[in-house]
């Protein structure tokens, strides 16, 4: 009659999921002892490639001198568009992009080809000396002169609901606006990174630094002119990723892999620190404008707002990026009648590619930033007025994408925030704080975030995982994911673990590898233990099966009637030791490995129209931030941030936890100290830490609360969790508003600060 | 083409340093290469990381020892900007070396139980970072976030958002420490002893006395001179220079010293920043906030105060400050006619002529800066603005001392960086204020004045007009604090409790 309560504390004693495991490469990365690309001891005859990249923002290219760089000792070969045996053309998703520059440059920085020496400070030296004869031309490089001359490196989308024109007519009171929000360098601390083995037969062996193996691996193989499967590409880690490695570390591959080719030789190729800024793409800037229309109680009625994403010189992922941006441009908000024109504006500069958020960010401030200036505007608390507008239950719960929110726990969410936080007595104390305090001035914010999880191009939303299970009962899983610290490869482990009921510890999760799971989709939309837990559960759930049936076979019982616990194989008649189990059953021709397939349900999207279902669930979470800015100067400190999220049942608590911290902490270095500064050349003066500020230690909030929202996921996901990653990055939005609030408070025009909030930009809203 | 065909025949000369309590020995290391490039390269061991070759990140974290005065000096610096003769005779500390037999060190520990690591790759750094602290503190005892923040000021971290490594901090104390994971001093300045010195004509020297050094000064004008190379180390790994001869300051016995005399203090050209800081902060305890947000640790112990003045850049952050106190260089150099040390003494502002250009002759060096003892009635303000607080460069920095006396202005000395192309006075503004009334509309005058003293440029730290606007509303604050407002600044308001 206990049974089934003593089982369950069984299983809360033994399994793996749900506890906070360390994460699995925590004591080799303590120790330095945790390998990343450029620590692979190097083969034989290795050499090292430095890009050479144009000086010029906009020209057109007609060749080299290359005399001065050749004849330094240790310089091996130039290598250049004339190199490429495959098409000269990336294989990136608007195949507009050139592997080196051939007859035009397009950017300052853009890689027209490569310098292979001995050693890498040789080759950075002689790529230096490469004088290429660039004929300038004029550089498009505001967002604003793209858009009015209509370029644009794909079509404007336009995406309607309903009539705005009418609701703003007929609404009480409207507001125009314009802003314009900054891009973000990704920061990975390990900088990009690859490095290509010439194999026998023109095969190809890549150690790429990549969220995406298998786009590497189509991309060499696409550039090599070869079959996909002559390309391996393997990463075991990186030293982050943040969206950064999702195209760009294409580049690296392709390029490395074209020098091996020319000169016969293992070909690394890492980025010093500075090319690494010049050469890839950032998150999207963006510029809005907008009108709205809203009643007395600061309820939307009617929105129109335009998009101007900053895309740099190619397509990239910039056509899902500025989707991203049009699906979140409602945050948690419901807009009935709403017109949204989203143009993907060519610039000359580097391609803006996938940020963590993906777009999402760029679409929640705009309408966060919004619902701030109405409720100035009406004189009301901004948080009552965004309670005032949340998507409804059963009512007002259509996006305007058509999808139905049905999992929506904001309004209770958002309130248990705002009472744990004591947002109502701090906002009055700081209201007092701001009276008496001629210079210093405070401001509080409290925001919500809703995040769509899946790839919103359905077919990406599929995953592969193969389960080992060796003689001695120890396990292997290799999945289609990659780690980039967001620790992925912990969480997958503890899902395998609980699955054969064996002990954490008896789990390996080896290198994301092209040659095991093929056709991996990128690690990125949140999405790595959604797809690839669940593929990996499916995995090791047949290997179990095979062994339970065996087992039955022994006991005479059913295999439903064996259970995998503690390390222990259960019948009804006998308990026995897994790895007792695993042997028998080896020596019975039992298979002891199997893969493991996933495809997310629910989901459907159709692209031309952008109506549909193209998330399986959402992911939400508010946070309450407050703030001091100094009138004379302009700078700011966050002095408190509590954070309520929405994380389903955490597979990993400890893990899931730095998803929230460390995406927090990140969108605020985003929205505040993070700026990044091209001059009227298009050369991005911010090219190094030296002058490109993230957030440091002393910036951490010194009140910092984080709770997790205790339900589990109302969709049917791996052991009940939600997707982590992107979402906390949104959270920081509300110290933009705080920071808003305070210098609406200090009597400036916080209508006049873009993002990022730097201490000019403050100074400038506050008329300094 | 001459000069590059001298470099790349340039002598490479032995290098020797303690780790792990044994002589590490490398024939022959060019004066030029960096202890990152010996340490990965050289010797395969690439538990240290490089995150951006120019000291901002703290990836390349590694812990120093060196014997000062009988004692071990252990110091966590930048090993990518660090040239590695300049370990020469030191200890050497990596992330490698802190495990005893397979156990991990208390910092590793803590770092592991407090989820403190993710992507990994700044771990080491953090950890280095942390293994100083932990020494520093005897064994990590009673370090709390402040203290755990400003030992982490020069390492970046893109993952965590620092809590748990914040958190691991405190902890590493408080966990049981292995035998023999404690640094053994004694035995470390027995292995130091048995090191040997380079010779004297080899191409990176850094002679032990001050005379030596003057005499090699002399010898070799055309050597690069070097101090802790937080600026030079990037003119190597980032501007891809080549050097065949170095002359490393930071050696001389004589110039390692902070001296205290009735009217000045005399700061020797190698004391680190680390050190010549905490000598103002001790004349001048209000300068504690300024001297923290001069760039980050593993850049303050490196750098030397000598260092960031003879390289005159228009944004270090020390001058204006210096300016302000009225200090002095000392200019040495060593007569070779009449066998002696010839020295003079300028004001620090005639120091600069041009854009880091200085009135210094080739066979002189900045040997001591002379530093002007507080008066009682000495009025000083230091202001640096700059995007972050920790670990950034000036967009403007001011420092204003005046000295007020019966309700007059009586003397006003500005220094001023981020604002010209040197660090510079500001006279007309010093006119405006000396000998006038100190009240608002002296105030206000001044701050016009001020405002418009420079033509500072725009760049990707600030523009022109901000520059500007910000030069004036400092001089405010110093009147709205003469006033005895509170509260005027971030740094003051009461963190605590918040939390």
């Amino acid at each position: 009659m206990n049974a089934p309560d003593t089982a369950l504390l069984q299983r809360q004693a033994t399994s793996a999921a749900g506890a906070s495991r360390f994460h699995e490469s925590a004591r080799a990365q303590v120790a330095g002892a945790a390998t990343y690309i450029d620590d692979i001891p190097e083969a034989r005859g290795t050499l090292h490639a430095a890009p050479v990249c144009s000086p010029v923002a906009h020209g057109r290219l007609s060749g080299f001198d290359t005399a001065a760089a050749l004849a330094l000792p240790g310089v091996r070969a130039f290598v250049g568009a004339a190199d490429v045996p495959g098409d000269p053309i990336l294989a990136a998703f608007g195949h507009d992009e050139p592997v080196f520059a051939r007859d035009s440059v397009q950017f300052l920085g853009q890689v027209m080809g490569l310098i292979v020496a001995d050693d890498a400070m040789t080759a950075r030296r002689a790529a230096r000396l490469v004088k290429p004869r660039i004929e300038p031309l004029h550089p498009v490089l505001s967002v604003h002169e793209a858009h009015e001359l209509k370029s644009y490196v794909l079509p404007p989308v336009h995406v309607a609901r309903g009539d705005a024109a009418a609701a703003l007519a007929r609404a009480p009171h409207t507001l125009d606006g314009e802003f314009e929000v900054g891009g973000q360098e990704h920061f990975y601390l390990e900088g990009q990174i690859a490095y290509a083995l010439p194999l026998e037969q023109n095969q190809w062996w890549i150690h790429s630094s990549t969220q995406h193996p298998g786009e590497v691996q189509h991309w060499v193989a696409h550039a090599l002119g070869i079959p996909i499967h002559a390309v391996t590409v393997e990463c075991r880690r990186m030293g982050g990723g943040f969206g950064g490695k999702e195209t760009q570390a294409g580049h690296l591959a392709v390029w490395a892999a074209l020098a091996a080719r020319k000169t016969g030789h293992p070909v690394k190729l890492r980025l010093d620190r500075d090319d690494d800024f010049m050469v890839t793409g950032k998150r999207h800037p963006f510029a809005y404008r907008y009108r709205v229309g809203f009643d007395d109680s600061g309820r939307l009625s009617g929105l129109r707002i335009v998009m101007l994403a900053n895309c740099g010189f190619s397509a990239d992922l910039s056509g899902p990026v500025a989707d991203r941006a049009i699906f979140h441009c409602d945050n948690a908000y419901f807009l009935e009648d709403v017109a949204i024109d989203s143009f993907r504006c060519k610039t000359n500069t580097q391609s803006h590619t996938a940020f963590r958020g993906f777009g999402g960010p760029q679409g929640v401030i705009a309408i966060e930033r919004i619902l701030g200036d109405v409720a100035r505007h009406l004189g009301l608390d901004p948080l009552q007025v965004r309670l005032r507008n949340l998507y409804g239950m059963g009512e007002r719960d259509q996006t305007h994408y058509d999808m139905k929110v049905e999992d929506n726990i904001l309004e209770p969410l958002m309130t248990a925030l705002a009472r744990s936080a004591d947002y109502g007595r701090r906002r009055a104390a700081i209201e007092a704080f701001n009276a008496r305090s001629p210079v210093i001035k405070k401001g509080i914010a409290l925001t919500p975030v809703k995040f769509g999880i899946s790839f919103t191009a359905t077919l990406f939303n599929q995953a592969g995982a193969l389960v080992h299970v060796y003689t001695d009962g120890s396990v292997m899983v290799n999945h289609g994911g990659t780690e980039m610290g967001q620790g992925l490869n912990t969480k997958v482990a503890q899902i395998v673990a609980d699955e054969l009921g064996v002990p954490f510890e008896r789990i390996i999760a080896t290198a994301a590898d092209t040659s095991k799971v093929p056709n991996a989709s990128a690690t990125a939309a949140s999405s790595g233990t959604d797809l690839n837990g669940r593929a990996a559960q499916f995995a090791a759930r047949h290997v179990r099966d095979n062994l339970a049936a065996f087992v039955a076979g022994l006991d005479g019982c059913g295999a439903g009637a064996v259970r995998f616990l503690g390390g222990d194989v259960i019948t009804p008649k006998s308990t026995r030791r897994f790895e007792e189990v695993v042997n028998a059953a080896y020596a019975n021709r039992i298979q002891l490995w199997s893969d493991g397939f996933y495809r997310t349900p629910k989901i459907h999207y159709d692209k031309l129209t952008m109506k549909g279902r193209p998330f399986y669930y959402f992911a939400y979470g508010a946070a309450c931030s407050e703030v001091a800015i100094d009138t004379l100067t302009g700078e700011s400190r966050v002095l408190a941030v509590d954070i309520l999220h929405d994380v389903g049942h955490s597979i990993n608590p400890a893990i899931d936890i730095g998803q929230i911290e460390g995406g927090f902490i990140q969108g605020m270095g985003w929205l505040t100290t993070e700026q990044l500064v091209w001059n009227h050349k298009g050369y991005l003066q911010t090219h190094a830490p030296s002058t490109y500020k993230i957030p440091t230690a002393g910036d951490l909030p010194p009140r910092w609360n984080i709770d997790l929202w205790p339900e589990a996921n109302r969709e049917d996901n791996v052991h009940g969790s939600k997707a982590v990653g992107e979402p906390p990055f949104m959270l920081a939005i509300s110290v933009y508003e705080a920071l808003r609030d305070a210098v609406a408070q200090a009597g400036g025009d916080p209508e006049a600060m873009n993002a990022p909030a730097t201490a000019e930009e403050v100074l400038k809203a506050l008329g300094g | 083409m001459l000069v590059r065909m001298l470099v790349q025949n340039s002598p490479a000369q032995p290098l020797t340093f303690l780790r792990r309590g044994q002589p590490v020995t490398l024939p022959a290391v060019p004066p030029d290469r960096t202890l990152l490039q010996v340490l990965r390269e050289d010797l395969h061991c690439t538990g240290t990381k490089e995150g951006c070759g120019e000291g901002d990140c703290g990836a390349c974290t590694v812990v120093l020892g060196e014997a000062v005065d009988g004692r071990l000096q252990l110091q966590a610096v930048n090993a990518c900007i660090k040239l590695a003769h300049s370990v020469q005779g030191q200890a050497v500390f990596t992330v490698e070396d802190l495990a005893v037999d397979g156990q991990a060190h208390p910092v590793q520990e803590a770092m592991v139980q407090c989820h403190a690591s993710q992507c990994g790759f700044c771990t080491p750094g953090f950890v280095m970072s942390l293994f100083a602290l932990y020494e520093h503190t005897g064994g990590g005892q009673g370090v709390d976030h402040a203290a755990a923040q400003a030992a982490l000021s020069g390492n970046l971290c893109r993952c965590t958002g620092y809590r748990p490594i914040l958190d691991a901090a405190a902890r590493m104390g408080q966990l049981p420490c292995p035998a023999g994971a404690r640094v053994d001093e004694a035995a470390v300045l027995r292995g130091l002893r048995t090191l040997g010195q380079p010779a004297p004509e080899a191409p990176y020297q850094r002679p032990a006395t001050l005379q030596a050094l003057l005499q090699a000064r002399a010898a070799h004008p055309e050597a690069q001179v070097v101090a802790g190379t937080t600026d030079v180390g990037l003119w190597i790994t980032k501007q891809h220079q080549r050097y065949a001869r170095l002359l490393d300051v930071t050696g001389a016995a004589e110039l390692r010293r902070v001296e205290t005399y009735p009217h000045h203090i005399a700061i020797g050209a190698a004391v680190n920043l680390t050190q010549a800081y905490a000598a103002l902060v001790a004349e001048r305890p209000s300068l504690a906030a300024f001297a923290h947000r001069f760039a980050g640790l593993p850049v303050r112990n490196a750098g030397t105060l000598g260092g960031n003045v003879a390289n005159g850049s228009p944004i270090g952050d020390s001058m204006p400050l210096l300016i302000a106190l009225g200090a002095s260089v000392v200019l040495m150099r060593w007569d070779t006619k009449r066998r002696a040390v010839a020295h003079r003494e300028l004001r620090l502002e005639d120091l600069y002529t041009g854009y880091r250009q200085n009135v210094m002759r080739a066979d002189e060096l900045l040997c001591w800066i002379k530093v002007p003892r507080p008066s009682p009635d000495e009025c000083l303000q230091v202001d640096k603005v700059s995007k972050r607080f920790e670990d950034d460069i000036s967009a403007v920095c001011l420092a204003v001392k005046l000295r007020i006396d019966g309700g007059v202005v009586r003397e006003a000395r500005i220094g001023a960086g981020g604002v010209a192309a040197t660090p510079v006075r500001a006279p007309l503004t010093e006119a405006a204020l000396t000998g006038q009334p100190w009240n608002e509309d002296t105030v206000m005058a001044a701050s016009a004045v001020l405002r418009d003293e420079f033509r500072p440029i725009s760049d990707m730290r600030a523009s022109a007009d901000y520059r500007r606007a910000v030069l004036g509303n400092l001089l405010r604050r110093h009147w709205l604090a003469q006033q005895g407002q509170r509260g005027l600044r971030l740094e003051s308001l009461d963190l605590e409790a918040l939390a």
